[in-house]
């Protein structure tokens, strides 16, 4: 996807089709902050793309929840107008506002895996959006449905159409909920997080789409993102958002190329880059072995049914140098935490060798396997659910060596040194998980990785979740730590740029195999394999990092 | 979906014949046989005498050989003889069955029914008076306990107002006819089924209430909102229609308890369904009714079973085609 033509700035002259004027939203009593938005005023024009970024609790979503006069409990919009048109919406009552919504303004929501009823059929999901505006026969509806999911690109729309949710792929329910969205032709699109939850190239399909369906109609886009790399792809004018204010705005072009304000400049940098210069290879002893290591799913298959058989990992063999971190990348459903999840013995693989300084791993039992567990330990995706809430943090590090002989002082000691080892407070040790955030949570649960003093690290998406300044934190620290303890780390995400950023190798998998594997400059400079060039070219805001580079 | 009725109905033949052997064994692990017990009611302990019932019966093959002639008439529908009430088992099952069936099947309703209708009045004006009536109610019918609600009626409605009938049937000896009839019928009804379905109608207000809570949560939701949609509708077709799946499966499991709660509420209410004549049956040792009753009770528990997993194949599409 290349960088899309300028559209020329908004003349001054040019009348806003929806205004935002001074709008403060409240919070309830006992919030961290008392407005989620605060005094702000945003102008969006038609036939222009307005990037709304902020990082996770910065007010951007309560903006555009606020327009479409769907705020949580508890939250009010306490001043300021929204003007559409020369209408305060604010003033609206919610009669009047549930026609505004969805015949005037759509929206597209983070989730497309949860924002589709799963017990109704596509078709009448659309339907209903004539419905509600009383629009239509029923027939008609039904045939209008079929048309939109033409119109947003889904392979054989009848069928789709006729299809439950379960049925369609992250990439395709998106598509239904535009085409929801879109279905009375609104004035104002309000896209929130729209790609965040996607594969990189299905999200470099859906920004192809929205922009395609936003010049055809003449749309004015509210397109809410914490993603520079988004932005760079779709933006026309960019607002960026810091706890509820607006710290600077403009063009996209002024605000990617010369940020004003500190924040902007500090998201900015965080981004990982994607060129790279050759990083020193050193030649890492080899630690881990994997030969032809295979992980077959086996589902159904009662007495009286088939069974179904899903070739999750596919004869993937790869060695692990002592000290090397190996980026494992792919898209969801490539078989990369599948692998993960076998290295570490938690789920058994069904074929195959791995051999660690020689001995084989897979068929270790009992207090072998015990021990195995203790050098070879695994961080995980979610901050939120992979700590335990009823116990404290201390507790959650120490188990581990209090399970292996060490005395609880001891070992609670050891917590407490990992805690600010990992950029903690000591003191975090007698706290409870629910009292951080989800960056210290995952310093936590790096501190719990390192309290058995492992020799590999396997980390499944350990920073896919939070928000990009405290990913680059992050990351920092687990590179240093790598380096410091002489770790080797396996690094599983489906975000190339992390990949590029921390790892020495990186292997590309596909349904289930290794297709390309090699150092991480060569594979996203000069991949062999057409998959990798699609998915590195799928990346949002790499015309704005080459262009960087040739400057 | 014939593949899936075809393995459901051979898995229940299977845990029905399981059954069937189980309760052959345990009742047969119980001190006292039907000719002891007869032998004792006609005031003679002779052993000649017992002996010669015990042979009578059957009861004097080795155990092995009563439970293959037991298990296989029962496969051909003939659940043996009522040696106290002379007639086949199956015969006074059938007399008895129809009674329990209305029972069971109009508190089922009932509590189903009224459960998620409140529920739903619940949860849609949480935190409201409506809202705390209701939850306290319910709160109220889960904690008492069944034959107090039993009794307490029967005082009330019947003898206090007299206004329904406190047990039986029907009006013995009316010569009720056609409409007459029913509504007769119906009168006796009302006080059983209503209690009998309290207490299962408490659980599934609170289940249908927390069920819809936790589901207008979901983004679905707000995207039904989002398109405009009136709360009215957004409540009906995408929350409740969602907030009603863990309601069926549970009413699934409990159908089956309804038949067992049954016989409490027949004996206070002198029902005259197989719960009185199971009673009956237990204190009399009349083995081959008891037998009979088990096995009935259990293949319409698993009849319910089965019923409420087609049900639940109608209403969710992702179980229909996995």
């Amino acid at each position: 996807m290349t960088h899309h033509t300028d559209t020329p700035a908004a003349p001054s002259a040019a009348i806003p089709i929806v205004r935002i004027e001074g709008l403060s939203v409240a919070l309830p009593e006992g919030a961290d902050r008392p407005y989620a938005v605060d005094h702000t005023s945003i102008d969006m024009y038609a036939g222009r793309i307005l990037c709304v970024v902020g990082e996770s609790g910065s007010g951007k979503s309560m903006s555009a929840n606020a327009m479409m006069g769907l705020l949580p409990e508890g939250v009010r919009a306490v001043k300021g107008r929204i003007l559409l048109g020369d209408e305060n919406l604010l003033a609206f009552s919610e009669e009047k506002m549930r026609d505004i919504r969805g015949r005037r303004i759509g929206m597209i929501f983070q989730e497309p895996m949860s924002a589709l009823n799963p017990l109704m059929r596509v078709a009448d999901q659309i339907a209903e959006v004539f419905e509600a505006h009383g629009l239509l026969t029923p027939a008609e509806r039904q045939a209008r449905a079929v048309e939109l999911l033409t119109e947003v690109g889904l392979p054989d729309p009848k069928r789709a159409a006729r299809a439950y949710p379960f049925q369609l792929s992250g990439g395709q329910r998106q598509r239904v909920v535009i085409a929801m969205a879109l279905a009375l032709e609104p004035e104002v699109l309000i896209a929130d997080e729209p790609t965040t939850a996607l594969d990189v190239t299905t999200q470099a399909q859906i920004l192809a789409l929205i922009r395609k369906l936003q010049v055809e109609r003449g749309m004015a886009v509210m397109f809410i993102t914490h993603d520079f790399g988004v932005v760079a792809e779709i933006a026309d004018d960019v607002v960026v958002m810091q706890c509820g204010q607006i710290v600077e705005q403009g063009p996209a072009r002024a605000v990617l190329d010369a940020p004003q304000h500190d924040y902007t400049q500090r998201l900015l940098a965080a981004i990982p880059r994607l060129t790279l210069a050759p990083r020193a290879m050193p030649d890492f002893a080899p630690l881990l072995e994997v030969r032809d290591i295979r992980r077959t799913y086996v589902s159904g298959g009662g007495l009286f049914r088939p069974v179904r058989r899903v070739d999750a990992v596919r004869d993937v063999s790869f060695t692990l140098g002592k000290g090397e971190t190996l980026g494992i990348v792919g898209e969801s459903g490539s078989g990369k935490s599948s692998l993960g999840r076998c290295l570490v013995r938690l789920q058994p693989a069904d074929a195959g060798s791995v051999t660690m300084e020689g001995r084989e791993i897979l068929d270790l039992k009992g207090e072998d396997l015990r021990q195995l567990h203790r050098r070879v330990q695994m961080i995980f995706q979610d901050p939120f659910s992979s700590l335990n809430p009823r116990i404290t943090v201390g507790r959650t590090i120490a188990d581990g060596p209090i399970a292996f002989g060490m005395s609880r002082a001891e070992a609670m000691d050891r917590a407490r040194a990992l805690l600010e080892r990992v950029g903690l407070n000591a003191a975090a040790a007698t706290r409870y998980p629910h009292e951080f955030s989800g960056g210290q949570r995952q310093r936590i649960g790096i501190a719990r990785a390192l309290a058995l003093e492992p020799e590999v690290i396997v980390a499944d998406e350990a920073v896919s979740a939070l928000d990009v300044s405290i990913q680059a934190q992050v990351l920092e620290l687990l590179d240093e730590i790598k380096r410091d303890l002489g770790l080797s780390l396996i690094f599983i995400t489906h975000d190339l740029r992390v990949a590029a950023q921390i790892c020495d190798r990186v292997m590309v998998m596909q349904q289930g195999a290794c297709i390309e594997i090699g150092p991480a400059h060569q594979i996203f400079s000069a991949p062999e394999q057409a998959y990798t060039r699609s998915l590195i070219e799928a990346i949002p805001g790499r015309a704005r990092d080459l262009a960087g580079q040739a400057a | 979906m014939l593949g899936f009725l075809l393995t459901r109905v051979g898995k229940a033949a299977v845990v029905l014949l399981c059954i069937t052997v189980l309760n052959f064994l345990l009742i047969h692990l119980a001190p006292g046989d039907p000719a002891m017990v007869m032998a004792g009611e006609a005031g003679e302990a002779d052993p000649e005498f017992i002996a010669q019932l015990r042979a009578q019966f059957g009861l004097d093959r080795p155990l092995y050989v009563q439970l293959w002639s037991y298990v296989s008439s029962v496969a051909q529908l003939d659940l043996g003889y009522s040696y106290r009430q002379n007639l086949p088992v199956l015969d006074l099952i059938l007399q008895r069955l129809p009674a329990t069936l209305l029972l069971s099947l109009s508190a089922f309703v009932i509590s189903l029914g009224l459960g998620v209708l409140a529920g739903t009045i619940a949860a849609s004006r949480q935190g409201k008076p409506a809202d705390t009536l209701i939850s306290t109610i319910a709160l109220l019918f889960y904690a008492t306990p069944l034959f107090w609600f039993a009794l307490m009626a029967v005082l009330l409605f019947s003898v206090k107002l007299d206004w329904l009938p406190g047990y039986g049937f029907e009006t013995i000896r009316s010569g009720y006819t056609g409409m007459e009839r029913v509504l007769d019928i119906a009168a006796h009804l009302v006080m059983p089924a209503f209690t009998l379905g309290l207490f299962l109608m408490a659980v599934y207000v609170r289940m249908t209430r927390a069920s819809m809570l936790e589901v207008n949560k979901h983004d679905y939701v707000r995207t039904a909102r989002a398109k405009g949609l009136r709360p009215a509708l957004i409540q009906r077709r995408h929350v409740l229609r969602n907030a009603i799946l863990p309601v069926v499966t549970l009413a699934g499991l409990q159908a089956g308890q309804l038949v067992g709660g049954a016989v409490l509420i027949e004996t206070v209410f002198a029902w005259p369904g197989i719960g009185r004549l199971m009673f009956e049956a237990l204190a009399q040792r009349d083995y081959n009714v008891l037998l009979g009753v088990f096995v009935v009770s259990a293949a319409m528990v698993l009849m319910f079973n089965l019923v409420t997993d087609l049900a639940y194949r109608l209403v969710d599409p992702r179980i229909r085609t996995t």
